[in-house]
C-alpha cells in the first residue's frame, strides 16, 4: 500500500483554480520530483497535504490514516515534514534550538491536542540523547560553524539547510522539500543532493521534491510528476516526462 | 419614523466623532503601517491648546492656526523624525508599543505643561454649538450637529481623493509596504513618511478642536475613550475602506442613541448596552471579519537589508552579564531582605512590598509578550479578576485569602483561555485591539457589578492568617509577597528553559513553521494566555490583600497599557526585567509624592517615553544599557576585544562578542559574534 495517497485534491483561490483534481501516490521509500512552471500549484499542493490550507475537495490518506480533518501539527507528528520556499525559520533562535524544537515536538508532546496534559514536560531541558541527535543532523548538513548562531544572521543558503535540518530532526517518514536548492551554489546543490540520497538510504524516508534545478531532481528522484496551472499533465521517469510534447510545450517551451 | 429620526439625529454628531477619528486612524494605518492608538491623545493636545489660546485672548481663527496648523503639524513631524521612522520596517508589536507609549505619555505631558485645572465649556471653532440653524422635518439641527457632520464628510472626501487620485497618495501606499523598494523607484521615502505623519497629525488636531464642544468640559479621558468607537468604525471598513469607515462610525453613533431611547430607561440592559456598544461591535467585527486579523503580517521584501536586531532572549546575553546578574542579584536580594526586615520605615516597606506584588503581575507580561511575542492589553483586568475573586470569596464564603489567591488565579486563567480562543487566528495588531476592547468592556460592565468589583465602593480583601502568623504585620506580608514572587518567577523560569519555552519562542518566530514542525500552535497559545492570566490573577489577589480594599478604579484599562509599556522598557524577556519594572514603578511613584502634585503626571511620562526606545532597543532600554555596560566594564578589565562592537547593530566593528572568551559564555558569545558579522 502506498504511504501517501492524495485523491482528487482541488483548491481554488477566487476564480483561479490552483489545483484541479490532483491525485498522487507515494510509496514508502520512494523519491518523487514535483516540477512545473511557477504558479503550477506545487506549493499549494504541499500546503494542502500538510493542512496549512484546506482543499476544497479531495482527501489525503497517510499510512492508512485519513488526514482531512487533522490540524497541521498532528499531521507533522504522524511523520510529515516540509521545508518552505519562503523560509519560515524561527527568528531569534539558534540553529541548534531549531533542531531541539523539532525533535521535542516529534517525540515529547502528548498526542492529544491539549498539550498541557503532560505538564511536567514544560520544564524538561534537552536530554543528552537529543543533543547528540541534533549534533548529528548539524554535521550531516555541514552547519557546525553556525550551530549556535541566530538564524537571522545566516545566508539564504544556510537558512535553507536549517529548514531541511529542522524537517529531518522530526524524523519524518515523508519529507516534502520546496525548492531547497534556490539560494545555493552549484557545489552546495550537489552536496544537498548527496544529503537527500543519504537520508533516504539510511532512514527509508519518502521524499517529494519541488525543484526548478532539473539536474538536481534527476540525481535524487525515481519518478517525476509535472503540474501545469493546477493540472497534472505528465507522470513517469525523467526521460519519459521530458519526452512528452505537452511538458515541452508548457514547461520547457522557451528553451 | 419621525420618532426614530428624533432619536437618530442626535446620534449623528457622535457618529461623526467616531468617523472622524476612525478616518484618521485608517489613513495613518494605511500610509505609515502604525495603528496609532495615541490618535485620541493627539486630538486632545490640539483641543487643549485651542482652549488655552482662546483663553489667552487670541481669536478663534488665530487659535486654530496655532493649535492645529502649527502645533499638530509640528507634533506629527517630531514624532515621525524621532520615533515612527524607526518603526516602519519593524515588527508589528513595535508599532503598537510605540503608540501605547505616546498614549500614556501625552496626557501626562499636557498636565506638566498646562496644569490640570478644570476646563469648562470648550469653545467651538465653527457655528454656535447649541443654536438651531435648520430643521430636518420637525427635528431641529444645532450648530454642533451641522459642523461636525460637514467637517467629517468633507475631510473624508478630501482624504479619499488625495489617497486614491494623487501621486502623493500612491507614494504613501508604496512607502508603507517597503520604504526601500519605493526609494529604488525614485520616491523620497523619508519625505513621504513625514508628510503622512504631518497630515495625520493635522487630522487629529482638527478632530480634537471639532469634538471639544460636545463635552461640558475638556477631559483627556473623553478623547482617549473615543478610541474604541473609532476602532469599531475602522473595523467596519476593514481598516482600509474610507467610505465604509465613515458609514460605520455614523451608524454606530446612531445605534447608540437609538438603543438608549428605545430600551426602558434605567434598566440593566440599557445602562450596560449603551456605553458598551462600541466594544461589542468591535469585538464582533474583529472575530467575524477575516481581513484585519492577519493584516500587516506581510513583511517588507527588503527587510533583510537591515541588520538583525539585538538578540532578545536572555540566553543570548554574554555569560559575564548572566553571571553578574545571578551573583549581583542574589547579593542585592539578601541585602534588600535584611534591610526591609530591620531598618526600613513603614512607608517604604509598603512601597517595596507593593513593588514586589507589582513584579508578580508584571511577570504575566514577561510570559506573554517576552516568551511568546503575543500582546495583551487586558492584564490589569486579569489582575482585577484575581483580586475581586479573593475578596468576594472571603466576604461571602469566609474563604482564606490563600485559597482566594489560588481561586483568583484559576478564574483569571479560565478567562484568559476564554479570550484566547476567539482571538487564536489574530495577528498582533488585531489581538492588541481585541484585548483592549475586552479590558474596556470589563471596566464598564463587569467590574461595576455588585458581585464582582462592587463599583466605586470596592471589595475588601483581608490580610491572610496562617496559624499563629498574622500577615497584618507589614513585615510578614512583605515576606509572603516575596515568596509568591519567587514561586511565580520559578514557574516562568522553568517554562522558558524547557520545551514549552522553546515551543513558544518558535511560535513567535514563525507560527506556520512551528505548526509544520509539530508544535500545537493553537493549544500553546491558549495555554500561554491562561498561564499569563493566572500569574496576573494571583498577583492581583495579592495586590488586593496588600491594599485591603480594591475597586474597579485600581484595575482600569490604562493600567494594562502601562504594564506592557513598562515591562518592554525594562526588558520583556527576562525575569529581572519584570522585577525591575515593578520596583521602579512603586519607588518612582512614591518619590513623586514628595514633589508638587502636578508632577504625579511624571510617572506615565517617564514610562511612556521609555517605551519609545522600544523601536530601537526591542530587548528593552534597561537591558540594552546593562549589556552595554557589561561590555565597557569587560573592556576596561582588558578581558575582551574592542568594546564598541555588537552593542549597536550596524555600528560595525569586527571584534564583537565581548565575553566570548569568558569560559562558560562561549556559546552565547558565538551567537553575538555572528550577529555582529551579520550587521556588517
Amino acid at each position: 500500500m502506498a504511504l501517501l495517497e492524495a485523491h482528487e485534491i482541488s483548491k481554488r483561490f477566487g476564480r483561479i483554480t490552483a489545483l484541479d483534481t490532483i491525485s498522487i501516490d507515494a510509496d514508502s521509500g520512494e523519491a518523487i520530483g514535483l516540477i512545473g512552471p511557477n504558479g503550477a500549484g506545487k506549493t499549494t499542493l504541499f500546503n494542502c497535504l500538510l493542512g496549512i490550507l484546506r482543499p476544497d475537495s479531495g482527501s489525503v490518506v497517510f499510512d492508512g490514516v485519513r488526514l482531512d480533518h487533522l490540524p497541521t501539527h498532528r499531521r507533522s507528528r504522524l511523520g510529515l515534514a516540509r521545508t518552505f520556499q519562503r523560509m519560515e525559520l524561527f527568528t531569534g533562535m539558534t540553529v541548534r534550538e531549531h533542531l531541539f524544537v523539532a525533535g521535542e515536538a516529534a517525540t515529547r508532546s502528548a498526542r492529544h491536542w491539549w498539550d498541557v496534559r503532560g505538564w511536567p514536560w514544560w520544564w524538561q531541558s534537552v536530554s543528552p540523547d537529543e543533543r547528540s541527535q541534533a549534533d548529528e543532523t548539524i554535521s550531516l548538513l555541514g552547519l557546525d560553524d553556525v550551530a549556535d548562531t541566530v538564524v537571522e544572521a545566516l545566508t539564504l543558503g544556510q537558512g535553507r539547510l536549517v529548514e531541511l535540518g529542522r524537517a529531518l530532526a522530526s524524523r519524518p517518514r515523508l519529507l516534502m522539500l520546496d525548492e531547497p536548492s534556490s539560494g545555493l551554489d552549484a557545489n552546495e546543490t550537489a552536496a544537498l543532493a548527496g544529503v537527500l540520497r543519504r537520508v533516504r538510504e539510511e532512514h527509508g524516508t519518502t521524499i517529494v521534491l519541488v525543484e526548478h534545478d532539473l539536474h538536481m531532481v534527476s540525481q535524487v528522484v525515481d519518478r517525476v510528476i509535472v503540474l501545469v496551472l493546477g493540472r497534472l499533465v505528465a507522470e513517469g521517469t525523467m526521460e519519459e516526462v521530458m519526452a512528452s510534447p505537452m511538458v515541452r510545450d508548457a514547461y520547457l517551451g522557451a528553451s | 419614523m419621525s420618532h426614530f429620526l428624533a432619536y437618530a439625529l442626535p446620534g449623528i454628531p457622535y457618529g461623526c466623532v467616531f468617523a472622524l477619528l476612525a478616518v484618521g486612524l485608517v489613513l495613518t494605518y494605511n500610509t505609515t503601517g502604525v495603528l496609532n492608538l495615541a490618535f485620541g491623545a493627539q486630538a486632545y493636545v490640539s483641543a487643549l491648546a485651542f482652549y488655552v489660546a482662546i483663553g489667552a485672548g487670541f481669536g478663534r481663527w488665530w487659535s486654530f492656526v496655532l493649535a492645529v496648523l502649527l502645533l499638530s503639524a509640528a507634533l506629527g513631524l517630531v514624532l515621525e523624525r524621532s520615533l515612527f521612522r524607526f518603526v516602519r520596517s519593524a515588527p508589528v508589536v513595535v508599532g503598537i508599543v510605540s503608540a501605547l507609549g505616546l498614549l500614556i505619555a501625552i496626557p501626562g505631558i499636557t498636565v506638566l505643561v498646562f496644569g490640570s485645572g478644570e476646563r469648562l465649556k470648550p469653545p467651538a471653532l465653527l457655528l454656535d454649538p447649541v443654536r438651531v440653524y435648520a430643521h430636518l422635518g420637525s427635528v431641529p439641527l444645532n450648530g454642533i450637529e451641522i459642523s461636525t457632520t460637514a467637517v467629517t464628510v468633507l475631510t473624508a472626501l478630501g482624504l479619499a481623493a488625495l489617497y486614491r487620485l494623487t501621486p502623493l497618495g500612491l507614494q504613501m501606499r508604496a512607502v508603507v509596504e517597503s520604504p526601500r523598494l519605493a526609494e529604488l523607484e525614485g520616491v523620497n521615502s523619508a519625505r513621504v513618511s513625514s508628510v503622512s505623519w504631518v497630515l495625520s497629525s493635522l487630522l487629529a488636531g482638527l478632530a480634537g478642536v471639532m469634538l471639544a464642544p460636545l463635552y461640558a468640559q475638556l477631559s483627556v479621558l473623553d478623547f482617549t475613550g473615543l478610541l474604541v468607537g473609532a476602532l469599531a468604525a475602522a473595523a467596519a471598513g476593514g481598516f482600509t475602506s474610507l467610505p465604509l469607515t465613515l458609514a460605520g462610525g455614523i451608524a454606530l453613533g446612531i445605534a447608540q442613541q437609538v438603543i438608549g431611547a428605545y430600551l426602558p430607561s434605567g434598566s440593566v440592559l440599557a445602562n450596560g448596552l449603551e456605553p458598551s456598544l462600541p466594544f461589542l461591535v468591535l469585538i464582533v467585527l474583529l472575530v467575524a471579519l477575516p481581513g484585519f486579523r492577519r493584516k500587516r503580517e506581510l513583511s517588507d521584501p527588503m527587510a533583510s537589508c537591515d541588520p538583525p536586531a539585538a538578540p532578545l532572549a536572555a540566553s543570548l546575553r554574554t555569560g559575564s552579564l548572566n553571571r553578574a546578574v545571578r551573583i549581583g542579584g542574589l547579593l542585592l536580594a539578601v541585602a534588600f531582605l535584611a534591610s526591609a526586615l530591620t531598618w526600613v520605615s513603614g512607608v517604604w516597606l509598603f512601597v517595596v512590598t507593593e513593588g514586589i506584588v507589582l513584579s508578580v503581575i508584571f511577570l504575566s507580561v514577561t510570559v506573554l509578550t517576552g516568551m511568546s511575542g503575543q500582546i495583551s492589553l487586558c492584564q490589569a483586568t486579569f489582575a482585577g479578576v484575581g483580586a475581586f475573586a479573593a475578596g468576594q470569596l472571603g466576604d461571602h464564603l469566609g474563604l482564606s485569602v490563600f485559597a482566594g489567591i489560588a481561586v483568583g488565579a484559576v478564574l483569571a486563567a479560565a478567562l484568559g483561555a476564554l479570550i484566547a480562543v476567539p482571538t487564536l487566528r489574530m495577528g498582533a495588531m488585531a489581538l492588541a485591539v481585541a484585548t483592549l476592547a475586552f479590558a474596556l468592556l470589563a471596566d464598564n460592565i463587569l467590574f461595576p457589578l455588585g458581585w464582582v468589583g462592587n463599583g466605586a465602593a470596592g471589595v475588601t480583601v483581608a490580610r491572610p492568617q496562617l496559624g499563629p502568623i498574622s500577615f497584618q504585620n507589614p513585615k510578614a506580608f512583605f515576606v509572603l509577597a516575596l515568596v509568591v514572587l519567587v514561586v511565580c518567577a520559578a514557574a516562568v523560569h522553568f517554562t522558558r528553559r524547557g520545551t514549552a519555552g522553546r515551543f513558544l519562542a518558535a511560535m513567535d518566530g514563525s507560527s506556520t513553521g512551528a505548526a509544520a514542525t509539530g508544535v500545537n500552535v493553537s493549544g500553546m497559545r491558549v495555554a500561554v494566555f491562561a498561564f499569563s492570566a493566572a500569574i496576573a490573577g494571583a498577583g492581583g489577589a495579592l495586590y488586593g490583600s496588600l491594599l485591603t480594599n480594591v475597586s474597579s478604579n485600581d484595575f482600569v484599562y490604562e493600567l494594562s497599557l502601562v504594564f506592557v509599556v513598562i515591562v518592554v522598557t525594562t526588558g520583556a524577556r527576562t525575569i529581572e526585567g519584570a522585577i525591575q519594572a515593578g520596583m521602579a514603578y512603586a519607588v518612582i511613584q512614591q518619590l513623586l509624592t514628595y514633589l508638587p502634585s502636578r508632577f504625579a503626571a511624571l510617572l506615565p511620562v517617564v514610562f511612556g517615553l521609555g517605551a519609545l526606545t522600544y523601536a530601537r532597543h526591542p530587548e528593552g532600554a534597561v537591558e540594552f544599557q546593562k549589556r552595554l555596560w557589561t561590555r565597557r566594564l569587560l573592556g576596561l578589565l582588558g578581558r575582551a576585544g574592542p568594546d564598541n562592537a555588537a552593542t549597536e547593530p550596524g555600528a560595525g566593528g569586527a571584534g564583537a562578542g565581548a565575553g566570548a572568551g569568558a569560559g562558560a559564555g562561549a556559546g552565547a558569545g558565538g551567537a553575538e559574534d555572528a550577529r555582529a558579522l551579520g550587521a556588517l
